[in-house]
């Protein structure tokens, strides 16, 4: 049970400011493997600043991060990558001249004994990975960009999954998309779940996510005001939390919960 | 790049052969998979070379002005393959001009003043160590631009808008302005001529070799395509593409070898090697010229550093998407200090052939070359937008320019006018590209 009480991920404390502004100030998340956590919170809360530090992104001002009880240092994305994170950012961050295979091993190419791309190894991967989670997907040799809104997501998270992530980073993951799609992510979660992958989902909208989380952070103006499992709390009290920053009686209040109650 | 070029094109001209599936035109072009892009430059250029061909009353399409037409090529088509590079990532290189007569002044006093000094004149190894030292040389500026732009944050067109300054400035005090003339036997070699043109029978041979690997090209893609089972093309459109590439190149070396040593050289060459002088006169073909040959190689090469490296990923992931690059992980500085440093590289390689044709290193050395390497670029298809370009199309591209040169060279239209000319092309042919682009989304 000790393995359980160990947090795949713990930041804790974390400050980052931009030219004065605290956009986040003194947070702490945690993350247990198998687990789906919420981070929720309003436009400009600064959830996707917090998460940028754990993906590398952004080079916090303080506090520290834990991979599995260790003490890490994370300066980039190549750090993160090394610990097992992935990311899935809101914008896809993909590379739409080039195709799938190119953008599933951007930065990670396969290489051939002879220092060239092995372009025939790592397409063939691509197809592999693309169908188990898009079986319909065929366009393999087009570039990104021609492909549709749900595509594009399927070769961001194929990217994410393809390099045994341990911790998969979801910054509003079925934004982009429409309503079957949305399904097919929903699906995938629970997939990866099942795998024992730590997920932070991040969202604006709390529809999109509070039934796939078992846990929530909210987090307002760049403070944690609380967390809960979402067996405690109902959609009416975190959605206090969201626009008041009132915690309910079944959730923990953190540093930017409401002073008077 | 030119794969992914031509993968957009091919589904476009596939969806659009759909249509039209009887149009024997438009199947030829499916099956073949021939690049319809590529194909307008070809046409656009053989549109110029007839039209002069005509205008000058046959003096355009004749051995010795094709010969000619390659030499001249070949110094912008090596820079025009590292533009390709700078502008794939969204950066320009205003400097190229400037490096290239810096560079060959600096191998021409190399090989001209100091290595004879030391070596003894018209010794074996001058050339290659002036020609090393140059390359050095024009990493080292390279670098130095790919540092100040990529670490210190200073936009690319200011950053060589001042090297184009300050490289020129520099050629001048190497020598206080002084030409560096003449230049070493071997070095010469690199300026084509008759000395430096390879003769009849090793360009055979190197046409020979050329198309083996075209047949080995096509076969090994077909045996990949088999491998994946993608759709391959019908065996009858393999044979066609077997054919063009072989007729293409051995036709080439055909006019090569059509021009032949300027009666004089041959007079002296038979008198040296007491040869009879026969009726008719000497008829030694002068064969591809060396500088032609560094100028495919150079392609060869970048194209492959820009399709099968990783390095050639990197500069159009990042051209697509500069931001998804860094988060990938990709060392986006250090790429763009490295595609620099080739590009300095790249100058010198020109600055050789261009110095070794002039048999002289002169202030004036590459002045403007910046224009027409970037003008070769972003005609043979390279989005300054970034993200999109192909090698080969640049070096076509800079033979179109050159052609519409020496056309106008041949035709005796002032040098004024011919610069407005090349102008309206280049501004033509980029609106024609914009229209192109916005019809294939």
């Amino acid at each position: 049970m000790t393995e359980q009480n160990t947090p795949l991920v713990e930041m804790k404390n974390i400050s980052i400011s931009f030219g004065g502004i605290h956009a986040v100030e003194n947070a702490s998340v945690d993350l247990f493997p198998g687990e789906v956590v919420a981070l929720l919170g309003h436009n400009g809360a600064g959830k996707s600043t917090l998460i940028k530090v754990l993906s590398g992104a952004y080079k916090r001002d303080n506090g520290d991060i834990m991979i599995n009880g260790e003490t890490v240092d994370i300066r980039n994305p190549r750090d993160a990558k090394k610990y097992g994170i992935e990311t899935i950012y809101q914008t896809l961050a993909v590379a739409d001249n080039v195709d799938a295979a190119a953008n599933l091993y951007l930065g990670r190419e396969l290489q051939t004994k002879w220092g060239t791309l092995d372009d025939v190894a790592m397409e063939a991967s691509t197809r592999e990975v693309m169908g188990r989670l898009n079986p319909n997907f065929k366009r393999f040799k087009e570039p990104v960009k021609a492909l549709s809104g749900g595509q594009r997501q399927s070769v961001a998270i194929a990217r994410a999954i393809l390099f045994d992530a341990r911790i998969l980073i979801m910054d509003e993951p079925t934004a982009a998309l429409g309503p079957q799609e949305t399904a097919q992510v929903g699906d995938l979660i629970k997939q990866l779940k099942r795998e024992g992958i730590g997920i932070f989902l991040i969202s604006h909208d709390i529809h999109d996510v509070f039934d796939l989380a078992d846990r929530v952070f909210v987090m307002k103006n760049g403070k944690v005001v609380g967390h809960a499992r979402t067996g405690d709390v109902t959609k009416d009290e975190v959605l206090g939390m969201i626009i008041l920053g009132k915690v309910p009686p079944g959730a923990t209040p953190g540093p930017g919960a409401m002073k008077v109650v | 790049m030119a794969e992914t070029i031509r993968s957009t094109t091919n589904s476009k001209t596939s969806a659009a052969a759909g249509q039209a599936e009887g149009n024997i035109v438009a199947r030829f072009f499916r099956a073949t998979e021939i690049d319809t892009r590529m194909l307008g430059m070809i046409g656009a250029l053989l549109i110029i070379w007839v039209g002069f061909h005509i205008l000058t009353g046959g003096l355009f399409l004749t051995p010795r002005n094709l010969w000619n037409l390659s030499v001249q090529t070949a110094s912008v088509a090596v820079m025009a393959t590292g533009m390709v590079l700078v502008i794939v990532t969204r950066n320009i290189d205003l400097s190229v001009g400037s490096i290239l007569g810096f560079t060959g002044m600096i191998m021409g006093v190399l090989q001209a003043r100091f290595l004879p000094e030391m070596l003894g004149f018209d010794h074996p190894a001058i050339w290659i160590i002036a020609l090393a030292g140059g390359l050095v040389v024009g990493a080292l500026i390279g670098t130095l631009h790919g540092v100040i732009i990529a670490f210190l944050g200073v936009p690319s067109f200011i950053v060589t808008l001042g090297g184009l300054l300050i490289w020129r400035g520099a050629t001048w005090f190497v020598t206080s302005g002084q030409t560096v003339a003449p230049m070493d036997v071997n070095f010469r070699l690199m300026g084509g001529g008759t000395e430096g043109s390879i003769g009849a029978t090793w360009s055979w041979i190197v046409g020979i070799i050329a198309c083996l690997a075209i047949i080995a090209a096509i076969i090994n893609a077909r045996r990949q395509r088999k491998r994946f089972s993608f759709p391959r093309r019908p065996v009858w459109a393999e044979y066609v593409l077997v054919a063009l590439g072989c007729v293409i190149v051995l036709g080439a070396v055909w006019i090569a070898n059509k021009y032949y040593w300027p009666i004089n050289i041959a007079r002296r060459y038979a008198e040296a090697n007491n040869i009879a002088w026969p009726e008719g006169g000497l008829l030694i073909s002068q064969g591809i010229a060396i500088p032609v040959l560094m100028a495919i190689a150079v392609g060869i090469v970048m194209t492959f550093i820009a399709t099968r490296l990783r390095f050639g990923r990197y500069v159009f992931a990042i051209g697509g998407n500069p931001e998804a690059a860094e988060l990938a992980g990709i060392k986006t500085r250090w790429v763009t200090v490295k595609i620099f440093a080739l590009m300095g590289m790249l100058c010198a390689i020109a600055a050789a052939i261009s110095t070794a044709r002039l048999n002289a290193a002169t202030n004036a050395q590459g002045e403007l070359d910046e224009l027409y390497t970037i003008a070769a670029a972003v005609i043979g298809g390279t989005s300054l937008a970034g993200g999109m370009g192909s090698i080969a199309g640049a070096m076509l591209g800079a033979l179109v320019m050159q052609s519409l040169q020496s056309g106008m060279v041949l035709l005796g239209i002032d040098s004024p006018f011919q610069r407005i000319v090349v102008g309206m092309v280049l501004v033509t042919a980029v609106w024609l590209d914009t229209v192109y682009r916005s019809r294939a989304k």
